[in-house]
């Protein structure tokens, strides 16, 4: 299953203060570890909320463009990872090992496929892996 | 037991077990006796974690666990006791040895070399995937045995007998160097995108463990490009089955029918998964690498790019199949490199490539040479011709919904 990774916002993350060395080491280090074990899809951190902007709609889909800073810091996302995991508890016992001190990481699971259902039968499938290799796809 | 801690012990063991395994079999140079070990470290936590509550360093205790069976069980093999010197010394002494025992910064070469031995070419084929999903993928015997719709017995004993195998070989516990690296590396390649073949191609059993092969090869997939960097074809393995995988859900309509390429909703297709696999296709491209799974991630990608089967670079596809033809010599290719060249220069010059497989001994029976001959027949208005390539398509294949559907097309022609 895909789960995205909310890194929370801190009042440093909304200051714009950078990590220490140490702090990019460990989380350097936790990336290797991610990459390795074949679980990261992707992951980057984001400047905050001062240098972003909102866009908000009113109920005739009208639109006016808001400027940050935002105050609701608890709830604004400073980074994100998207993993690809076997389960919502494996990407808890991921986070759990991140080398963060202060702060709110939540994990969210993508919608894929499988919540479509799985109506399409093994004769199906199997017909349109042998089609795909037909056509060299 | 709570339901809660079992699932928590399951999610651990999925990270830790291939480094678990693979420090274990550094250790003691056995994978069997690491494999043993590594689960009954599981076992202890599955008794102690719902009391104790999980540590903070899971993987150090299970670890230590780990450990400490093995000097119990070396020690009753008096001729294994230089083995029980190694792990003496290796094991630190303290009031709370939990605390001081850490992965060190060579876990990384052990889980390479744990692959390579899973997939060692002493084993067979089927012992390799089943090793490899056992002990690198940390999956269970009763969940392997679902995917490949075995009973679980049967997989054990397959697991057992390899365990054997590698011991009573004296399989090294290592990654190999040289010329051999080559050939072992093909083999692990394989393994891995059999396991994904065999989630892709799903041909019958439970569809949601089928989906979880395809994501279990791509783990495997990403960790063994991980591991071995510099090397090409882990990376455009990646990038196949990434590209593949991208277009699971737009390759079956709402009523589970299969829907072609040239058909699909392209923008269902998976895009995160095809940034990620152009990625790893780049560094295969960086490497140099021109090895079969690159070249067949290099025709997903032309794919991939294309927003219609109009738009697609048909020419570059059909140059990268021959040189994949030239590379690996097969026929099934040739077939392949023919629709390329159909689309990209006519029906005409494909139906001479066609023409010359018509004579392979290994194609006859192979209901894909007169389905794509049709095709081609059809193409240059050749209908009756192209009718009666496609009965017999539909008279070779021996599934249910192919022969409906090619039965159609020679109706229609």
């Amino acid at each position: 299953m895909r789960v995205m990774v909310l890194v929370k916002a801190t009042e440093d993350t909304e200051r714009g203060v950078l990590p220490t060395t140490e702090e990019f080491a460990a989380m350097g280090a936790f990336n290797e570890e991610l990459v390795k074990a074949g679980v990261m899809l992707a992951g980057d951190g984001l400047k905050p909320s001062s240098a972003g902007k909102r866009v908000a709609f009113d109920e005739k889909g009208g639109s006016s463009v808001l400027d940050g800073p935002f105050a609701e810091t608890k709830e604004l996302v400073a980074g994100y990872w998207i993993w690809e995991v076997s389960s919502l508890d494996e990407a808890l016992q991921w986070v759990r090992r991140a080398p963060f001190r202060n702060g709110v990481v939540e994990v969210r699971p993508f919608y894929t496929a499988e919540d479509f259902g799985e109506a399409l039968t093994p004769e199906l499938r199997e017909a349109g892996v042998r089609l795909r290799r037909a056509t060299g796809l | 037991m709570t339901s809660a801690t079992q699932r928590t012990v399951e999610a651990v063991w999925r990270i830790e077990s291939a480094r678990l395994t693979a420090s274990l079999a550094r250790t003691v140079n056995d994978l069997g006796l690491a494999e043993d070990l590594a689960q009954d470290a599981l076992l202890a936590a599955l008794e102690q974690w719902p009391e104790s509550g999980v540590p903070d360093k899971p993987g150090a205790w299970l670890l230590a666990v780990a450990r400490r069976r093995a000097v119990d069980t070396i020690r009753r093999q008096v001729t294994l006791e230089r083995k029980l010197a190694l792990i003496a010394r290796e094991t630190p002494e303290g009031d709370d040895p939990m605390d001081a025992i850490e992965f060190d910064r060579h876990v990384g070469d052990d889980v390479l070399r744990l692959m390579f031995t899973a997939c060692h070419p002493v084993l067979g084929r089927d012992a390799r995937v089943a090793l490899t999903l056992k002990t690198v993928a940390g999956l269970s015997t009763d969940e392997i045995a679902r995917a490949f719709l075995i009973p679980s017995t049967t997989l054990g004993q397959r697991i057992s007998r390899a365990k054997k195998t590698l011991s009573n070989a004296e399989v090294p516990f290592e990654v190999p160097v040289g010329d051999e690296l080559t050939a072992r590396l093909a083999s692990v390649l394989e393994v891995v995108y059999l396991v994904f073949n065999e989630g892709y191609a799903a041909t019958s059993g439970d569809s949601w463990m089928r989906a979880e092969l395809c994501a279990e090869a791509m783990r495997l997939g990403r960790m063994l490009a991980a591991l071995a960097p510099d090397e090409p074809e882990p990376h455009g393995l990646v990038a196949l089955m990434e590209f593949q995988a991208s277009r699971l859900r737009a390759r079956t309509d709402a009523d589970g029918r299969p829907v072609p390429l040239d058909r699909q909703d392209r923008t269902r297709w998976d895009r995160l998964l095809i940034t990620h696999a152009e990625g790893a296709l780049r560094r295969a491209d960086h490497l140099g690498g021109r090895g079969s799974y690159v070249l067949q991630a290099s025709i997903a990608a032309r794919h991939a790019r294309a927003t219609s089967t109009a738009g697609t670079d048909w020419h570059s596809i059909a140059e990268l199949y021959d040189e994949l033809s030239a590379l690996t010599g097969s026929p099934v290719v040739e077939l392949n490199r023919a629709v390329a060249v159909s689309m990209a220069d006519g029906p005409t010059p494909a139906l001479s490539i066609v023409d010359k497989l018509s004579e392979i001994t290994a194609l006859r029976g192979y209901h894909l040479l007169p389905a794509v001959r049709g095709d081609l027949l059809l193409k240059l208005e050749r209908r009756d011709e192209a009718r009666s390539e496609f009965e017999r398509a539909a008279a070779m294949t021996g599934n249910e919904a192919e022969r409906t559907l090619l039965l159609d097309r020679a109706a229609s022609c």
